[in-house]
């Protein structure tokens, strides 16, 4: 959430975006709270900040989630010959 | 840990073996495009990962998506749309799910899948992408040559383009393997395509004091007239670090990809880049991807502040100069001197002075740095120049 405000104002300026979007469901209280948080942020609207913070916590649970495909053992070594070779190791 | 590769997964698509064989020989049956060397370069980064998630070139979906929301359609960060673009007679008679052959300096590159040709409007795309339609804006100038229809689809690298600097030139896959056998967990990405003057040096070991390596990654490819020569870059690092760097602390390999001179949107993309190679960290200094005055001089730290799942962490560093009372390179945050003391390095005089073969002095550039630019018979790439 660090610095948010300044670059959801840029993101605010952009004038034209072209994604698609849908709608999901959230307490009343908690938009009402979120409302009133954004007040002088930056943030134009709910949706703008509930996209921010989203993005940024699903990325995060994504992380965690993927597995990035291991280098076989044989490429691993191979790898460590080249790289021996060109004087990196 | 480094970083993971954007999207989740490290993208490869070289061919090998004898798949390699086969789809070599096929090649030669199907429709060619013969690439530049940009374009060839964009291939080859595709499939070794560095251009990781994308497998291919873009299709108009995301081409939109990039475009007007910085984004794939899968909604991951992405600001440079990678795009091949064709002449309408070089796809006559092609359609969706047929094979491509992509050639460069007349021998089979890659096989492309195609999953649609689309046309592109080459002003919005330089409206979007470099904030101008200026045609003296370099990549503005590049862009709008560029051809009429554009062709999306993932491809298959069959041989890999000419290299001239290929005992420094690493692959994501490769760099990954070298940071976990040092040890490194937080690495910091230096992005540049000039050779180093203290200013550089200054910020690299102001972030070097705070993670475990240094990965120096500059450019080689397409540039501006007036920008350095690839290979006096090569050469002016490499005396940079054997003279001044911990050897255990810092790795420089070269990436072959075109400056484009988008300023911020070029950063975030710098970035993305080389979280591929497994950097944690990335250097972002002053006017980043810059040129004229197009861009605010800290512009791109905003745009920054707009990806809160880019994935890798951006060092924003502030200019750097010398101060002649603190006797050091220091910057704006860490110098209390007034203006009168303070001697900028200036990427523009430097030049000047190197152009009529004098060596700038040594709180702008170490002696051994400038003894090769000054070497060099003409350091700069001139206007009008072929470049590989």
């Amino acid at each position: 959430m660090r610095g948010w405000s300044w670059g959801w104002r840029l993101l605010a300026q952009r004038s034209r975006r072209r994604g698609r979007y849908t709608t999901v469901s959230i307490p009343v209280s908690l938009y009402e709270r979120i409302s009133r948080l954004i007040e002088g942020t930056g943030f134009t609207s709910v949706s703008q900040f509930v996209t921010y913070v989203l993005r940024e916590v699903v990325s995060e649970m994504e992380e965690e989630k993927l597995r990035s495909e291991a280098v076989s053992e044989e490429e691993k070594a191979a790898i460590i010959e080249r790289l021996r070779r060109l004087g990196y190791l | 840990m480094v970083s993971r590769p954007h999207g989740g997964r490290l993208v490869d698509r070289v061919v090998r073996g004898r798949r390699r064989e086969r789809l070599l020989e096929e090649a030669l049956e199907l429709p060619r495009v013969e690439l530049d060397a940009g374009l060839a370069s964009d291939v080859a980064n595709i499939a070794h990962g560095v251009y990781s998630p994308l497998e291919g070139f873009l299709v108009q979906e995301d081409y939109e998506s990039v475009l007007y929301d910085m984004r794939l359609s899968s909604d991951i960060p992405w600001t440079i749309p990678i795009v091949l673009d064709v002449d309408p007679s070089q796809v006559a008679g092609v359609r969706e799910g047929d094979d491509l052959a992509l050639f460069y300096n007349g021998r089979p590159l890659a096989l492309m899948r195609v999953e649609e040709v689309y046309g592109w409007d080459r002003g919005e795309y330089a409206e979007r992408v470099f904030k101008t339609r200026d045609p003296r804006h370099p990549g503005v100038r590049k862009v709008m040559a560029r051809r009429e229809l554009l062709v999306g689809g993932p491809v298959d690298l069959l041989a890999e383009p000419p290299e001239p600097f290929e005992a420094v030139r690493l692959w994501p896959k490769e760099t990954r393997v070298l940071f976990e056998a040092r040890g490194w967990r937080t690495i910091a990405a230096f992005q540049t395509r000039n050779v180093p003057h203290t200013g550089h040096e200054y910020v690299q070991k102001a972030a070097l004091t705070f993670v475990d390596g240094l990965f120096i990654n500059p450019l080689v490819g397409w540039k501006k007239p007036g920008d350095y020569r690839d290979e006096v870059i090569v050469e002016a690092y490499k005396a940079l670090i054997k003279h001044y760097y911990p050897r255990d602390s810092v790795v420089f390999s070269v990436l072959r990809m075109e400056m484009r001179y988008a300023g911020p949107r070029e950063a975030i993309h710098h970035a993305i880049v080389r979280k591929n190679f497994g950097a944690t960290h990335f250097i972002v200094g002053r006017d980043h991807a810059g040129v004229g005055s197009y861009y605010g001089p800290y512009e791109a730290w905003d745009l920054f502040r707009e990806f809160p799942d880019l994935g890798i962490t951006p060092l924003f560093v502030r200019e750097a100069f010398y101060c002649r009372k603190c006797g050091q390179m220091v910057n704006e945050k860490i110098c209390p001197h007034p203006e009168e003391y303070r001697v900028r390095i200036s990427g523009t005089r430097l030049r000047e002075m190197i152009k009529r073969g004098e060596k700038p002095p040594e709180y702008m550039m170490r002696p051994e740095v400038a003894e090769v630019v000054l070497s060099h018979p003409n350091p700069f790439i001139e206007e009008g120049e072929a470049q590989g």
